[in-house]
């Protein structure tokens, strides 16, 4: 690391909310100008002085939605104390300098008053402002805090240790801790919420003490998933796999709109007649048809959930769920040894981690051995959809086809392959162990056509596979 | 009441005077709505008052609230606008034939042959007005992608009339339940505000605004119950109306306290399926107590 200051680029607010753009874009917030520009308005619109009036205008105008919102507030904090820390490093200030009232010294020579800090009058303090949810008071303890424990023996240097170090010293915890005095504000345990927060700020004040120390920033990292701490943990980004199925349902939407016959199923539009019939006085002599949308497709998705292929399972699970997001005319099942239908726990629910959780609970696959059966699952799907599978439906398998030995049945599933429009498999293993062992995909691949997937990109390919012509 | 607010104070303490306890956040996001003429798109779980803030705008600012809801299938007839052709035969039957056609044209293509549908009274009204479009989640894509003109310009383009620009900027909000995923464009156009279910200070307060006569320690305990049936995992957690439903009923029971029994019977107010009932009935009726209840103290359960 060369002591060198990163460039500080052109001055004035104008620019650092650009740059808050491009750090929100690099962590895949979609900022476009216009919501800059709207930034911008906002900003005009409010008083500068407040904060969190400045944070929740700009939040307003760049972050649309959950997930991005909370991107955005760890941008937010993280960009601007970056961008004052490096104001202050550029312009040479010390915090000591500037000589705050008691414990301001943060770093350097221990101020006179610091060996007088009462530690109990300290924690005390400290609890009652995590009660009150003070922030203010927070931030000033912060400090006072770190003066009294973290430089009493070395500090570790690692940051998030000297956290914790203070933290278990203060004796600040959730639970209750009945062996307290009654009168103690943290006998009752103290809010999570006001825990975590105060964590945050000793977290910054430290940092803080670091850049002064060390005169540079630390290089900035991009947030990890943990930092994201997204609700939902499936291998796969679910949002790139909810952008995949969302082209997915574009390209079968307009399949197969050129083999249909001209103006078989056209309905004469009343309203639209008479309109036209204006034109010759009310009698209708040119006829208007009901204009023919391009109906939606009909999607019934087969999805093995046995423990041949749990490794897949979620980034399955997760296809299915962008699909329900997606397409309203569905059905979806599961099946390991028989077939379990699931449509109404997708709809049911939106969020993934729920939706996954309902279908191990009580989707109710039967599962005596835990080996799929396809035979038994084809005959057991035709039966159940045969009736509505027509030359506009779509069937997906997902599933390695690993029939443990049992008959295949592919007869079957021809029979189905057949009835349906189109008839997709896609395989979570590698093409290359495809057929080996007991794996039947050669006999199914005769009525569908197979694709390798197990990531987003593969599920990208087989989307742009979807746009080839019709062979039917 | 202001034409239109100067600072966000101004519209906290407007929404209040109408009824509706605002966030902090949701105070702000109102008055740059107000302020930037932009489209807010709320979202959040049902129940947490995402119409009824539109509605508490409509009265605060004084202005009429027009409402489009939407459903699957909503097309252009029904939210933008018609031509009554109904009308306009009978018009031009009643001319016959001694008027010209270019006459006739220009007539029967007129504002009087217009049928508005919601959309095309919010631009058209002469007097600025609040528009709601409630559900937009529950719309197609293409419906979405009609929008995008009268969400940016304000204006409708009328095929036979030309463009039709809105007099009066209207405050636009859009609800969503999040039941899918809305398009980027259309996000792009709005300001966005997530608003989740109160904390138990803000609800107590929401309440105590609704119920004044109930007493201070009942609406407590009240907030903190709905506060832990929230925090299980139910089909359709209580909205705030529902409290406020309960806070009423209990209020016309004469209860001075929440206690097992009591909860038993009432709790069809705030929970509405049958196996939730179950689950709410185990999991916070026994925690209530049976008799008077010494203290609930849970706010972190």
């Amino acid at each position: 690391m060369a002591p060198r200051l990163p460039d500080p680029g052109p001055p004035g607010i104008s620019a650092r909310l650009i740059e808050l753009g491009e750090a929100l874009r690099s962590e895949g917030v979609a900022v476009g100008t216009s919501e800059l520009l709207d930034a911008f308005a906002a900003l005009e619109e409010v008083p500068w002085t407040k904060p969190d009036v400045v944070r929740e205008a700009l939040a307003a105008t760049l972050a649309k939605s959950p997930e991005d919102r909370r991107v955005f507030e760890l941008v937010f904090e993280r960009f601007f104390f970056r961008a004052a820390e490096a104001a202050a490093v550029r312009a040479g200030i010390k915090e000591g300098a500037v000589g705050t009232e008691a414990g301001g010294s943060g770093e350097g020579e221990p101020a006179p008053g610091d060996r007088d800090i009462d530690l109990d009058a300290l924690r005390r303090q400290i609890a009652e402002a995590l009660r009150e949810g003070d922030e203010s008071a927070m931030r000033d303890l912060a400090r006072l805090a770190i003066a009294a424990f973290g430089r009493q023996g070395t500090g570790s240097g690692v940051v998030g240790v000297d956290v914790q170090r203070i933290r278990r010293q203060l004796g600040l915890r959730s639970e209750p801790q009945p062996d307290l005095p009654p009168e103690d504000p943290r006998r009752d345990g103290l809010p999570r919420d006001a825990l975590r927060r105060f964590e945050q700020i000793l977290r910054r004040e430290l940092e803080r003490g670091q850049i002064e120390r060390t005169e540079q920033l630390p290089a900035s990292r991009p947030l990890n998933e943990l930092d994201r701490a997204l609700p939902t943990g499936p291998l796969q980004d679910l949002a790139a796999v909810h952008r995949v199925v969302a082209q997915l349902r574009r390209r079968l939407a307009t399949q197969g709109m050129e083999a249909r016959g001209r103006r078989r199923h056209a309905h004469v539009d009343v309203r639209r007649t008479m309109r036209a019939s204006l034109q010759t006085g009310g009698v209708p002599v040119d006829l208007r048809f009901r204009p023919r949308r391009p109906r939606r497709p009909e999607l019934f998705v087969l999805c093995d959930v046995s423990t041949s292929v749990t490794s897949a399972s979620v980034f399955f699970l997760s296809v299915l769920h962008a699909l329900h997001d997606t397409f309203r005319k569905m059905r979806s099942f599961v099946f390991i040894e028989r077939i379990s239908e699931v449509t109404d726990v997708f709809e049911r629910e939106r969020d993934f981690e729920a939706v996954s959780q309902a279908i191990s609970r009580d989707a109710g696959v039967a599962d005596i051995s835990g080996y799929t059966d396809y035979g038994r699952v084809w005959s057991e799907f035709r039966d159940a959809v045969a009736d509505e599978l027509h030359p506009r439906a779509t069937v997906i398998v997902l599933g390695d086809a690993r029939t443990n030995g049992r008959d295949p049945r592919a007869d079957v599933f021809g029979e189905i392959a057949s009835l349906a429009g189109r008839t997709f498999w896609l395989n979570p293993e590698p093409r290359l162990y495809w057929n080996y062992g007991d794996s039947v995909i050669a006999v199914y691949e005769q009525h569908c056509e197979a694709f390798e997937c197990w990531t987003t990109t593969q599920l990208e390919d087989f989307v742009k596979a979807l746009t080839k012509p019709m062979t039917v | 009441m202001a034409a239109t607010p100067t600072s966000v104070d101004q519209v906290r303490e407007g929404l209040q005077s109408v009824g509706y306890l605002p966030g902090e956040s949701t105070a702000l996001v109102a008055y740059l709505a107000t302020r930037l003429g932009k489209p807010v798109l709320v979202e959040g779980p049902a129940g947490v008052g995402k119409t009824e803030l539109a509605k508490a705008l409509a009265r605060y600012l004084d202005r009429r609230l027009v409402r489009l809801q939407c459903y699957e299938g909503l097309d252009e007839a029904k939210a933008l606008y018609e031509w009554n052709y109904r009308k306009q035969l009978l018009r031009i039957q009643a001319e016959a034939a001694d008027t010209g056609w270019d006459r006739v044209q220009d007539d029967i293509f007129g504002e009087e042959f217009l049928l508005e549908r919601p959309l095309m009274t919010a631009i058209a009204s002469p007097e600025p007005v609040v528009l709601l479009i409630d559900e937009i989640d529950k719309t197609d894509q293409e419906f979405e992608a009609m929008l995008l003109e009268v969400l940016s310009d304000f204006q409708i383009s009328i095929p036979e009339l030309g463009p039709v620009a809105a007099k009066t900027t209207p405050v636009v909000l859009l609800t969503s339940n999040n039941s899918r995923e809305l398009t980027e464009a259309l996000k792009r156009r709005c300001l966005y505000l997530w608003l989740d279910y109160p904390s138990v200070e803000q609800e107590l307060e929401i309440v105590r605004l609704h119920t004044p006569d109930l007493s201070e320690q009942v609406a407590r305990k009240l907030v903190e119950v709905v506060h832990m049936v929230r925090e299980l995992d139910l089909k359709k957690p209580p909205s705030i109306a529902e409290s406020i439903d309960w806070a009423r009923a209990l209020l016309l029971l004469g209860a001075d306290d929440i206690d097992e029994r009591l909860f038993r019977e009432t709790m069809s107010v705030i929970v509405k399926h049958r196996t939730d009932l179950d689950i709410v009935a185990e999991r916070v009726g026994v925690r209530l107590g049976p008799g008077p209840a010494s203290g609930v103290g849970t706010q972190a359960a």
